[in-house]
């Protein structure tokens, strides 16, 4: 067990360094938060450079068109990247860390090849189409409904949470097709396009003002069978295989953002001179030490990936717990330092009083705090289940 | 970059697990109040197993290893919650002889700015060594006017008062005593890590064991959402812990005292914390002597005041923001 980095890493750091500072200099202004146009064309474009430079799909498998590289060198790629000011996944993020590396791992060759190299391209937008209203912690309840139609599916529902909706080329979508059997295997996986007429996207706004996901209305949308990833009823598992990717490293450029909010509020209590009242920097140097730990539990999680051992989910849930609660620290303090200039969204420190409020969504997406902690109890402890 | 243990790591905690199982019993806390808190036979075969000598050079009679395996072996002890000045001893080992092979029992004390030193295990001691700013001090432990304290809180960990500790002998300088308390602050924080993860598996075998409404109490979302909080915690801080112990070993990978401080804060805060749960989840049976898981819960409140506390490893890291 050690930290050190081998000559190989080293080099893969140089030349990472070197493109992103240029790379990143050239990059065009960015767009205002709202406008969904420009930030997709600011993102995709992003992509594009990415792809153009051989760093797109950077841990993606090279038969899926990706580069094959090492956890340890994915990390090391992103520790630059967020080095360097480079802009994250942004609407590309389904795409890029779910729906991809779901077809990498489950889809047919002909299906890979038409679908995989838009993503890496930053040619075509996904977004997800999971959670329904009446189907949350309880995905599996879901009842977006899909009947055969000869060589089509006819879907009836709605789906709620779907992040980029409104630029989406395609959306991975879970549906019902055998509303007999049990709730876990009458499932599908289907690849909607977001042209098919008979969907509705309606923009919702979150606590933050802001419009991130939306709501999206199917009415007798049709979708060819081929569009299908796995067998019919089989969805269950492919949704499986990609909640697995929300392991591993996808919360890593999290984290480096959330080091660099860190630093710049004990900064900010300097200057305001918070920083003189014990508490606020003991809790920031508390905060510094969980903000350590999660780092350390990141490189053991991708140690752990590179060489296939440990227990899967293990680290990955484990993280996300203790992130998401030290998040909420973290704009607790933020807002205590900021005392009454902290009572604006848009003004200075919006920052941390934007991460404050980011904050509260992040113990509810991906599986709330309660059911990450139902998943340790009874996957990784081993105690029985609740009586459901 | 390999942050995880490899075999040979895995083989060094599986054989020091072994021994504690087979050499350490604290079934009997109250008989070892008498001898300062430490079996002296279970000593030895510590010192044997080379718990003392393992950051000694092979050819000086030592294990040849490094902080960061170091950090495994008292990763175990903890977990085991083995008595005695384990840190102290193995900090001294090389510099006071007989240390590194068990024969003799050493203790550290810092020394207070103000008001009696309190003195852990001295009825045990062979030696006794003294930090301050300094440097490293070595005070004969049966000079000392002591007065032992009552009701020790830990009865794992009798302790003394003395009024008046003298300057000692030097025994290093100023950079070793703080390299002690670096390296001292590490393996304190295994301890920690050890005796969190120790009192996580028995709450959650309890809650697998204990039936109440007909079921296992640990299949209701109350019992289970405690018991995943403490392993959350035993992960945090053994995540903390053996990044500390990888950059005491290369200080190129990070800020060492940064990284003890974190892991001594989240490792005491961790075994603290699951002590208490661990009694929570065995309720009324937690609270009795016998069911004595109530000894991982008092070892951490003596542990948590070593190096420091929780006030003081916060500020060494918010200095370094």
């Amino acid at each position: 067990m050690d930290l050190r980095t081998s000559p190989h890493e080293q080099a893969f750091r140089g030349e990472a360094r070197a493109w992103l500072s240029e790379a990143v200099a050239a990059l065009p202004p960015r767009p205002e938060p709202e406008d969904w146009t420009g930030r997709r064309e600011f993102d995709t474009g992003w992509q594009r450079r990415l792809f153009e430079a051989g760093y797109a799909g950077l841990d993606w498998p090279e038969e899926a068109g990706g580069r094959g590289a090492t956890p340890g060198e994915h990390l090391i790629f992103l520790e630059e990247a967020e080095r360097a000011g480079a802009p994250y996944v942004g609407v590309n993020f389904v795409g890029l860390l779910h729906a991809g590396p779901t077809l990498a791992a489950e889809a047919t060759a002909e299906q890979r090849a038409r679908y995989l190299p838009p993503i890496l391209r930053g040619d075509e937008v996904w977004c997800q189409g999971f959670s329904e209203p009446g189907a949350g912690s309880d995905l599996a309840s879901l009842s977006t409904r899909a009947v055969r139609d000869g060589d089509h599916y006819v879907v009836n529902g709605q789906k709620i949470w779907t992040s980029f909706g409104q630029v989406a080329d395609f959306c991975e979508l879970l549906v019902r097709t055998d509303p007999e059997a049990p709730k876990h295997k009458g499932i599908s996986w289907l690849m909607l396009p977001m042209d098919t007429p008979g969907i509705e996207v309606r923009p919702l706004q979150t606590i933050a003002g802001s419009s991130e996901f939306s709501e999206v209305f199917l009415t007798d949308v049709r979708v060819p069978v081929e569009n299908r990833v796995g067998e019919e009823n089989d969805g269950w598992r492919v949704a499986m295989v990609t909640f697995s990717f929300e392991r591993g490293t996808a919360f890593v450029g999290d984290l480096l953002r959330t080091r660099e909010l860190h630093r710049s509020l004990a900064a900010l209590a300097r200057e305001t001179g918070a920083w003189d009242d014990d508490e606020v920097r003991r809790d920031l140097g508390h905060l510094g030490a969980d903000l350590d730990a999660l780092w350390a539990l990141t490189l053991r999680n991708v140690t752990q990936a590179e060489r296939g051992s440990g227990v899967p989910g293990l680290g990955g849930s484990v993280f996300k717990l203790h992130y998401t609660q030290m998040r909420h620290r973290l704009g607790d303090v933020a807002l205590s330092i900021l005392g009454r200039s902290g009572l604006s969204l848009d003004d200075a420190g919006r920052e941390h009083v934007r991460g404050w409020i980011y904050a509260i969504s992040m113990t509810i997406a991906a599986g709330t705090t309660q059911i990450q902690k139902n998943i340790i109890g009874e996957r990784i402890l081993g105690l029985p289940k609740e009586p459901r | 970059m390999n942050f995880d243990l490899d075999d040979d790591e895995r083989a060094l905690q599986a054989g020091i697990r072994d021994l504690c199982r087979s050499e350490t019993n604290p079934d009997h806390p109250r008989a070892l109040e008498a001898s300062g808190g430490v079996d002296r036979d279970s000593w030895g075969a510590l010192g044997t197993a080379g718990v003392f000598a393992l950051r000694l050079p092979e050819d000086g009679g030592g294990v040849g290893l490094a902080t960061t395996q170091a950090v495994l072996v008292f990763e175990e002890l903890g977990r085991a919650n083995v008595p005695g000045p384990l840190v102290a001893t193995h900090l001294a080992a090389g510099l006071i002889d007989g240390a590194a092979q068990g024969q003799i029992c050493v203790g550290l004390v810092e020394r207070p700015a103000t008001g009696p030193a309190v003195i852990e295990n001295l009825a045990a001691l062979d030696a006794l060594v003294v930090l301050d700013e300094e440097g490293v001090w070595s005070v004969p432990p049966d000079s000392l006017e002591a007065e032992a304290v009552p009701a020790p809180l830990d009865p794992l960990t009798p302790v003394h008062r003395v009024e008046n500790l003298p300057q000692g002998e030097s025994l290093a300088a100023a950079e070793d005593a703080a390299r002690w308390r670096l390296e001292g602050g590490a393996l304190t924080a295994a301890l920690c890590v050890g005796l969190a993860t120790a009192a996580t598996d028995a709450a959650v075998a309890y809650a697998k064991e204990r039936h109440q409404f007909d079921r296992p109490i640990g299949s209701f979302q109350a019992v289970k959402h405690l018991c995943a909080d403490m392993l959350v915690r035993a992960e945090i801080a053994r995540a903390a812990t053996y990044a500390a112990g990888a950059i005491l070993d290369d200080p190129s990978a990070g800020d060492p005292v940064r990284a003890v401080a974190s892991a001594l804060l989240l490792g005491a805060e961790a075994a603290y914390a699951n002590g208490k749960d661990c009694i929570q989840v065995h309720g009324g049976m937690g609270f009795t002597w016998e069911g004595r898981v109530h000894l991982y819960l008092k070892r951490a409140t003596v542990l948590r005041t070593q190096f420091g506390g929780a006030a003081e490893q916060a500020e060494t890291v918010a200095a370094a923001l």
